[in-house]
């Protein structure tokens, strides 16, 4: 990767250690992807933000850079651990809040957006078309490219946060117009958003870069969702296109028999002790559509609903919030079901949920089992 | 012969090899080192100071991260090898100083798990 005079400084440590360390990463991810420069961006949102996931080693490390680093272009960030209105429900010993909170103040003194959400595309202003981000966050990254028709790598933590902090990123393929070499064929139908969350989960095992999937008309927005959150759990690839003539190389089909065998590999449980809707977090229309389908009913079990902070002022406001709550719902803002530390085997053993993303890492971090189901079979299921 | 060196750096050691990707956020212990998902042909595996080879790198942008902690916990392997590399690898080995090579097909091929070899 060509660096200008400039760039080259920075990595070279003249320009202080801050920008050093963005540029090495840069570089690093440049070549890995063969990218010819780096490209301005406009926004950046970036991962790494639960203590959870980056531990006592990525809470010393934005201590240090904080002390150095200001963000160049605007920047949104990931959830965190809790929501500080309910995190004494939750138990959670004091060392966590404390590395929590040194991580929000990390993260603010750099300049960051205290957003913590991993649906930025829905409760900020989306750029226009083609405009150049820098998203962190598989779920976020591949909305932003495949409905939101901006672009970005399929960042990762340390890559949007140098690009956070130098305002750049790597030319790799994804900021570019290539067509996708490989072609999916939705054959399953009665869709819902797990199918679509099973269908992303086997697209991102056998595509590369991006992927083109035929037999698709409609999706809504939990079914888009559902399908960015679960490609980018299971693989590499950064963008779906719909597209019924497509000129890709390869094909494959997505049967019933693909689909089974996804479910099984993710559904371990016929029930769970629990439910937790969000992750993806939940948007407004999310939530004043979950209102509609409660109708008057109320869940026998704990549901927690994870969604960011503006969406849930909303909807407090427009009086869904109060509706959710009557039906048994806890609210829970600036944090998500992905590698939560407040759904643990301490409590239960099993959860249920329509998120392939969320029963991933339930399963996998959590080691939790997992039933999963579509949402309208959850409400028949876990409400009277 | 390493088709494509990203994060420079001369290491010797033992191969531990997958074919399967790595999610490392969720399937690495970064406390010891070991693969915790039960799906991954590499679970129960330990990878402190191996010279990891797998296809690529996949799933959560905070791999990156576990891959910073596998280094500062000294849990982390001495060096990475890949078909293809992702963002979270070449960015986690970056700022983790992990020395992080592409391998051409032939190679990958070639590469046994248990073989010491020197890379860089």
């Amino acid at each position: 990767m060509e660096l200008t005079k400039d760039e080259e400084k920075s990595l070279n440590g003249e320009h202080g250690e801050a920008l050093q360390i963005a540029y090495r990463i840069l570089s690093a991810t440049g070549e890995a992807t063969d990218a010819e420069k780096l490209v301005p961006i406009h926004w950046a949102h970036v991962s790494g933000v639960n203590y959870n996931t980056i531990g006592d080693a990525g809470e010393e490390f934005l201590a240090t850079l904080s002390k150095n680093a200001k963000f160049k272009v605007m920047t949104t960030i990931n959830p965190m651990g809790y929501d500080k209105d309910s995190v004494e429900k939750f138990g959670l010993d004091e060392n966590f809040i404390q590395k929590q909170e040194s991580i929000r103040e990390s993260y603010k003194k750099m300049g960051a957006i205290p957003s913590f959400s991993c649906i930025p595309y829905e409760i900020y202003d989306m750029p226009r078309e083609d405009t150049q981000v820098s998203f962190a966050e598989s779920n976020a990254a591949i909305y932003a490219n495949s409905i939101g028709k901006l672009k970005t790598n399929k960042e990762s933590a340390f890559s949007a946060l140098a690009s956070a902090i130098t305002g750049k990123s790597p030319y790799s393929d994804l900021r570019k117009d290539d067509s996708p070499n490989m072609s999916i064929a939705m054959k399953v139908s009665d869709s819902d958003e797990l199918t679509f969350g099973l269908l992303g989960y086997f697209a991102g095992k056998v595509a590369d870069k991006s992927v083109a999937i035929s037999g698709v008309k409609n999706m809504d927005k939990r079914c888009n969702k559902s399908m960015c959150a679960s490609m980018g759990t299971s693989g590499s690839c950064g963008k779906f296109v719909l597209d019924d003539n497509s000129n890709a190389s390869e094909k494959v089909d997505f049967d019933e028999k693909e689909l089974q065998k996804v479910y099984d590999e993710l559904n371990t449980a016929e029930s769970g002790d629990m439910i937790t809707l969000g992750s993806p977090q939940l948007g407004l229309e999310e939530m004043t559509d979950l209102a509609a389908m409660l109708n008057g009913k109320a869940f026998k079990k704990r549901c927690l609903i994870f969604c960011p902070r503006a969406i849930q002022e909303q909807a407090r406001h427009l009086g869904y919030a109060g509706q959710l709550e009557s039906a048994g719902c806890e609210l829970m803002s600036d944090c998500c079901t992905c590698i939560t530390p407040l759904v643990t085997k301490k409590d239960v053993d099993s959860v249920t949920t329509n998120s392939i993303k969320g029963a991933y890492y339930l399963k996998n971090s959590n080691g939790l089992d997992v039933n999963l189901k579509p949402l309208s079979k959850i409400i028949e299921d876990e409400t009277s | 012969m390493t088709l494509k060196t990203i994060v420079r750096g001369k290491v010797s050691g033992r191969v531990v090899k997958s074919n399967q990707p790595i999610n490392f956020l969720g399937s690495v212990d970064k406390k010891t080192g070991t693969i915790t998902d039960q799906k991954h042909d590499l679970f129960g595996k330990n990878i402190t100071g191996s010279i990891l080879v797998f296809p690529n790198g996949i799933g959560s942008s905070v791999g990156a991260y576990t891959i910073y902690s596998l280094k500062s916990n000294n849990t982390a392997p001495a060096a990475m090898a890949c078909q293809k590399v992702d963002l979270t690898v070449a960015s986690g080995c970056a700022l983790a100083n992990i020395p992080l090579f592409i391998l051409s097909p032939d190679e990958y091929e070639n590469m046994k798990d248990g073989d010491e070899i020197s890379l860089g």
